[in-house]
């Protein structure tokens, strides 16, 4: 399969292939509807969002049960219809405790009057697009939740985008619910990047997929296929090349500034699997209730759920056959970027990409010195000396470590990856970041 | 308390490891120390073994004296020792190898941190001192006998680069081993093999050595008139092949950077020039060069500096 020009950096994984193995060939399964479901308020970036139900009332699926705040924002919808038996606080994969809404399902399915099939929805303009994507709380669905319509907004850009990345590449190792998406649902998917072409008012997309995912790639080609403009690109299998920097480079070989957002290079990047979800707001009006989760791991039976936001993280455990033996680490996301969690008591988060249970191979051995090798700096896909920043930040020089472009650490892990004395490289960056944002500005 | 580990991301880590490195470059020195014993007589067999040994036992007994956490599991105490008995002649008396290894393990590895602290090659350092201290020790090859494990005269003979007349030995010869000269730095296909194997399994980069010996040979080309036999007679004499792919190529004691890298070989090239064809002494200076160089190293790496992904020219 041809491929393209690519970013500088990163790494190979070795579990890249066969971490993905145990899901990537088998179909979505709807997970079954749990009995109650626990609703984060705070699951996007930006302001959380405000409960606007009470506990004893009744609601129906897709009925808005916590409201928008604020610009940068988006509203929390009821996964299932049902009874609110709490409104509490629950601790969400981050460790963060926020509010949340507990609703008790009564199987009936029942969606609110609010969601109906949209029709004449060529008629529609940008503007509502992009107010469709707010009402029905999309937000990214390839981590970092951040608010669709935000980024579909572009009115208010001096600059105006040219491009729309759509990230397909599902560069994580064991991960695989975007190629599932990509291969069972390429059509919808097609028909959401339509949509948000449409709404940033783009003429050009262009689809990122890694080349260990032939049957995503072809799939995606199969749908794009008499529709004008959208390009889908064969990507070299390498991480990070997800991220956003990375994937706007190696499709459209333009650079992010540092400090700069992909507006900068002219460029709305969103994932495979917001593409669907907004396709599914525009279409049905479906609000984003569900998404898809790879259980995987030390597990009885990996696979793919199709999950109700809220769902309890036992019942996906129970549905596949329980944790295996072995099991030292649980980890919400990827291998690479997720984050290991002491409990399965979490509740589903819009941004819950994924659940590992990692056994023995997860564990690091013990930091060694540095020998100065420079395989982080080869591994650092934004060219940064992760082990300057890493010694500067352990001498307690964090002036030094931002001076190095610790700002700029994307935190992907690559440098940790690749250390032979396996030093917590990322750790250090994070922390320089940390203490960097903690700090007043100065004037 | 959770039965769970907590740890911050990435959860999964390259199985290179420190010690697999230095072990591959133990790997890689392998086909050239054979060579040595195969040329030189059971001596260089002992020079090695007590070499390595004196190495393991100095960083142990440091670690121990200094109650720090012990390092000898990462092979780079043997790796030292390798070294240094490779850059020594097999006619040494047997006391050479020890001193010159606890030399540099304590004097150029240890008090500046261990590992990854050193600013210069400690096997470099400690042969520098030895043939400084000792240089009519240090300046007496044996002539090479292949196969005669003990038959090996411990008569002193000029190393190629000795010789005043090129011509001495053929290209062969020297590409073979079969001419006078240390342990280890006689045989430059079994280094050829070894450094192969280096790059085969990713331990050193092209940069160092390519930029070394290329410099080296353009000088020597420009110098000679575009003499190829003399250039070649050069390029294969000495510890140059050794040096290059071996020594210079030490990961603390030169820079991280590829352009840091390409600077740091260049200079290694030019200085081995200047050294071995100004000064027609019989002295082997690659040694010297790389030295010199190893304490450019900070400086090079800061003036070549590095630039992030997102750095844009304004």
């Amino acid at each position: 399969m041809a491929t393209t020009q690519t970013f500088g950096g990163g790494v190979h994984p070795r579990e890249i292939g066969n971490g993905k193995n145990a899901t990537q060939s088998q179909q979505i399964v709807n997970a079954a509807a749990p009995a109650r479901v626990t609703i984060a308020m705070a699951q996007h970036g930006g302001a959380p969002a405000v409960c606007c139900v009470k506990v004893g009332q009744t609601v129906n699926m897709g009925q808005v049960i916590g409201e928008a705040q604020g610009f940068i924002s988006a509203p929390v919808h009821a996964s299932v219809s049902g009874k609110v038996v709490a409104v509490t606080t629950c601790t969400i994969a981050s460790g963060k405790s926020v509010p949340a809404v507990v609703i008790e399902n009564d199987f009936e399915d029942r969606w609110d009057e609010s969601v109906k099939l949209r029709e004449n929805v060529d008629a529609l303009s940008a503007q509502d697009i992009a107010h469709i994507a707010a009402s029905c709380g999309i937000v990214g669905m390839g981590g970092a939740a951040f608010p669709t319509a935000v980024k579909l907004d572009t009115s208010k850009l001096e600059d105006k985008p040219d491009t729309l990345v759509v990230n397909g590449s599902e560069c994580e190792p064991y991960l695989t619910s975007d190629h599932r998406i990509m291969v069972e649902n390429a059509a919808q998917v097609v028909d959401g990047i339509m949509l948000a072409m449409k709404a940033t008012g783009v003429s050009c997309a262009k689809v990122g997929i890694e080349d260990n995912k032939p049957d995503a790639v072809q799939a995606m080609r199969d749908a794009a296929s008499g529709k004008q403009g959208i390009e889908v690109v064969a990507l070299p299998a390498r991480y990070p090349q997800g991220f956003e920097k990375t994937l706007i480079y190696s499709l459209t070989g333009r650079i992010v500034p540092n400090g700069k957002l992909p507006s900068a290079a002219k460029c709305v990047v969103i994932n495979v699997g917001t593409c669907a979800a907004l396709s599914a707001a525009v279409r049905k009006g479906q609000p984003l209730i569900d998404r898809v989760v790879t259980v995987t791991g030390r597990v009885a039976n990996p696979m793919n759920l199709r999950v109700r936001i809220g769902t309890p993280l036992l019942d996906l455990i129970d549905q596949v056959g329980g944790l295996t033996d072995g099991v030292r680490k649980l980890v919400v996301g990827g291998a690479m970027m997720g984050n290991a969690v002491p409990t399965l008591n979490l509740p589903i988060t819009k941004n819950f990409g994924g659940f590992l249970a990692l056994g023995e191979e997860a564990i690091s051995a013990e930091e060694s010195a540095c020998i100065r090798c420079g395989r982080c700096m080869r591994a650092c896909p934004m060219k940064l000396a992760p082990a300057k920043i890493d010694l500067l930040v352990r001498h307690g020089d964090y002036d030094g470590a931002i001076a190095a472009g610790a700002m700029n650490c994307m935190e992907c892990g690559s440098c940790t990856y690749a250390c032979p004395a396996k030093r917590q490289l990322t750790q250090s960056c994070r922390v320089a970041k940390a203490i960097a944002r903690s700090k007043p500005k100065k004037s | 308390m959770s039965k769970y580990v907590i740890s911050s991301s990435p959860h999964l880590r390259d199985n290179v490891t420190t010690a697999r490195i230095m072990q591959d470059v133990c790997i890689a020195l392998l086909p050239a120390a054979v060579a040595g014993v195969l040329f030189f007589g059971y001596r260089s067999a002992v020079i090695l073994a007590l070499s390595v040994a004196a190495a393991v036992l100095s960083e142990w007994l440091y670690c121990k004296a200094s109650h720090t956490r012990n390092t000898i599991g990462d092979f780079s105490a043997v790796v030292t020792g390798m070294l240094l008995a490779m850059n020594l002649p097999s006619t040494v008396p047997y006391w050479m190898p020890v001193i010159g290894s606890v030399i540099a393990i304590l004097l150029c590895k240890m008090i500046f941190g261990g590992i990854g602290q050193n600013f210069i090659n400690p096997a470099l350092a400690a042969r520098a001192i030895l043939a400084l201290s000792w240089a009519s020790l240090m300046n007496t090859f044996a002539k090479p006998a292949f196969g005669s494990f003990v038959g090996v005269d411990a008569v002193a003979s000029a190393t190629p680069i000795g010789a005043t007349v090129a011509g001495d030995y053929t290209l062969t010869q020297l590409f073979l081993g079969n001419i006078p000269g240390t342990i280890g730095e006689t045989c430059k296909l079994a280094l050829l093999i070894g450094a192969a194997y280096l790059f085969v399994r990713k331990v050193i980069s092209w940069h160092i050595p390519v930029a070394f010996i290329g410099t080296f040979t353009v000088c020597y080309l420009l110098a000679t008139g575009f003499d190829v036999n003399a250039t070649l007679y050069q390029v294969l004499s000495g510890g140059l092949i050794l040096g290059a792919f071996f020594m210079a190529t030490d990961y603390s004691s030169s820079p991280a950077t590829g352009k840091g890298k390409i600077v740091f070989g260049i200079g290694c090239g030019l200085l081995l020039f200047v050294f071995r064809f100004c000064k027609k002494t019989p002295a082997e200076w690659c040694s010297y060069a790389i030295l010199l160089m190893n304490v450019c190293s900070p400086l090079i790496e800061r003036v070549t500096g590095h630039k992030s992904f997102g750095e844009v020219k304004k």
